[in-house]
């Protein structure tokens, strides 16, 4: 399949505005669940390493070192991508899924559009904006972390940032970066998938994006597994 | 011309098609005619190239399909028309969108040609006043329409459709019946319909192609059906009380 999505291309103005139509469906219409879950997964982290911190001897700046390593190493990239997995992986299964059942796609196939290349590769393209998102969801998990550890009295504005910037090492949000844009394709290529080539009618339709939904899932995490060993073990 | 030779397609254990033959004629309206589960929507989808068939020949004015190379396949499908079942208009675009779509992907016109070709496409099948509409905003029979219009908009040689009139009432399924035979007539091209209706037969069936079980078990024209004595035929043509007057006083008539 993936191969078939990058023959035969759609003409650029088309898939120009086919790729802009995709951005704002993909990327920026999640942004709101994003910054909404991210702000209050940071602020959860926060208020659980907190509450575990009872040996006087650990400083109190290790909330925000903890916070910090959570939210860029797994909490963005790993957590988002779950839930961008359910948000924009059922949209595109469904999406497509119903072109296929109202027979739109054998349309565009008896055209002469290589339907595989307009459907798909839009949408490969548009999710190469995926670390954007994430690098705001890792913003708003540790402005949660701060809001929660400062306003709900767990430490002080001064001890949460000397611990965001305690042994910073810029290679682990590389590391972030490059996770996030192979969840990015595994997105926007499975759903794609069982939505391109499901069968029956309306009811095949959501049953396809469930099952989308959990093979995105099971992949995401297995590639987590596999990226998190290859580029930090 | 179309000449469809020896077809044949299974799909595991079912042998769908057996080795159908047969041939559709430039300017005439050909009817493929049949009860449900008897490979109409196999054969035509093998017409469109949009199944492969495992033995036979497609010859489309001289060019086999299953001879061409994808570039020339792609070539060969910008000249066919297609009006599906249910007219597989695309949701998120207009009627306009959809119609122009064509002329957006394969040619290189200005926006006011294409705006020119679309108004005259559209002002051909009746529909003046829905170019900004949404399908969903559409009925049945004017989603047809756009369907006939997308499909034409090209001038294409050959046109294919997959029960044009199912769902619709029987006076709109007749005006779509009788616009399909005009624009075939009007720009002399290939008309392949795929049927079960038989006001279309009677309406527009210049030819017939029966299939029962995967085979070709009839063919000829409308003026043929009354006087066959194929069982298969006269048993699905005159399985209803009314067509089975018709006939006897047709017969009835000519003695």
């Amino acid at each position: 399949m993936v191969k078939e999505v990058f023959k035969k291309p759609t003409k650029w103005p088309i898939m120009k505005s086919l790729i802009f139509k995709e951005i704002d469906e993909l990327i920026f219409n999640s942004l709101g669940i994003i910054v909404f879950i991210s702000l209050f997964i940071g602020g959860v982290v926060t208020i659980q390493t907190a509450l575990n911190l009872e040996n006087p001897l650990i400083p109190v700046s290790l909330i925000g070192f903890a916070t910090r390593q959570s939210v860029v190493l797994e909490f963005a990239p790993t957590f988002t991508s779950i839930i961008m997995a359910g948000k924009v992986g059922s949209y595109i299964t469904s999406s497509i899924g119903t072109m296929r059942v109202t027979e739109q796609i054998d349309a565009l196939e008896v055209m002469g559009v290589n339907s595989l290349n307009y459907l798909v590769f839009p949408k490969i393209i548009a999710m190469l904006l995926y670390p954007f998102a994430i690098a705001i969801a890792m913003y708003m998990g540790i402005l949660g972390g701060w809001m929660a550890g400062v306003w709900g009295n767990f430490t002080s504005s001064a001890d949460f940032i000397e611990g965001l910037q305690m042994d910073f090492d810029p290679y682990h949000v590389t590391y972030s970066f490059i996770k996030t844009l192979v969840f990015a394709f595994v997105i926007a290529t499975v759903p794609s998938y069982h939505g391109y080539f499901m069968k029956g009618g309306a009811l095949d339709v959501g049953k396809a994006s469930t099952t989308s939904f959990v093979w995105t899932s099971v992949v995401i995490i297995i590639l987590n597994f596999i990226l998190t060993q290859l580029l930090l073990g | 011309m179309i000449i469809v030779e020896n077809l044949h397609k299974s799909f595991g254990e079912d042998h769908i098609l057996k080795g159908i033959s047969t041939s559709f004629e430039k300017g005439k309206t050909s009817l493929v005619i049949g009860q449900s589960g008897s490979g109409k929507t196999v054969f035509i989808k093998c017409l469109l190239g949009l199944i492969t068939p495992e033995e036979g020949t497609i010859d489309f004015d001289g060019k086999i399909y299953s001879q061409l190379n994808s570039n020339e396949k792609r070539e060969l499908r910008q000249e066919i028309g297609m009006v599906f079942q249910g007219s597989a208009l695309f949701d998120s675009m207009t009627v306009e969108g959809n119609v122009m779509f064509p002329l957006n992907m394969f040619t290189q016109q200005s926006q006011s040609e294409k705006e020119d070709r679309v108004n005259f496409v559209l002002k051909r099948v009746n529909l003046v006043d829905a170019h900004h509409k949404y399908p969903a905003e559409l009925s049945g029979g004017m989603q047809k329409r756009v369907a006939i219009a997308r499909a034409i908009v090209m001038n294409p040689k050959y046109l294919f459709c997959d029960e044009p009139n199912s769902g619709l009432d029987p006076k709109t399924a007749i005006l779509i019946d009788n616009l399909i035979q005009e624009i075939t007539k009007e720009y002399d091209i290939i008309t392949v319909i795929n049927s079960h209706d038989m006001n279309s037969v009677m309406e527009i069936g210049e030819k017939i192609v029966f299939l029962q079980h995967g085979e070709k078990a009839w063919e000829g024209t409308k003026e043929d059906i009354f006087k066959t004595d194929n069982e298969a035929v006269t048993s699905f043509v005159y399985s209803s009380e009314l067509f089975k007057k018709v006939r006897q006083m047709y017969l009835e008539e000519r003695t």
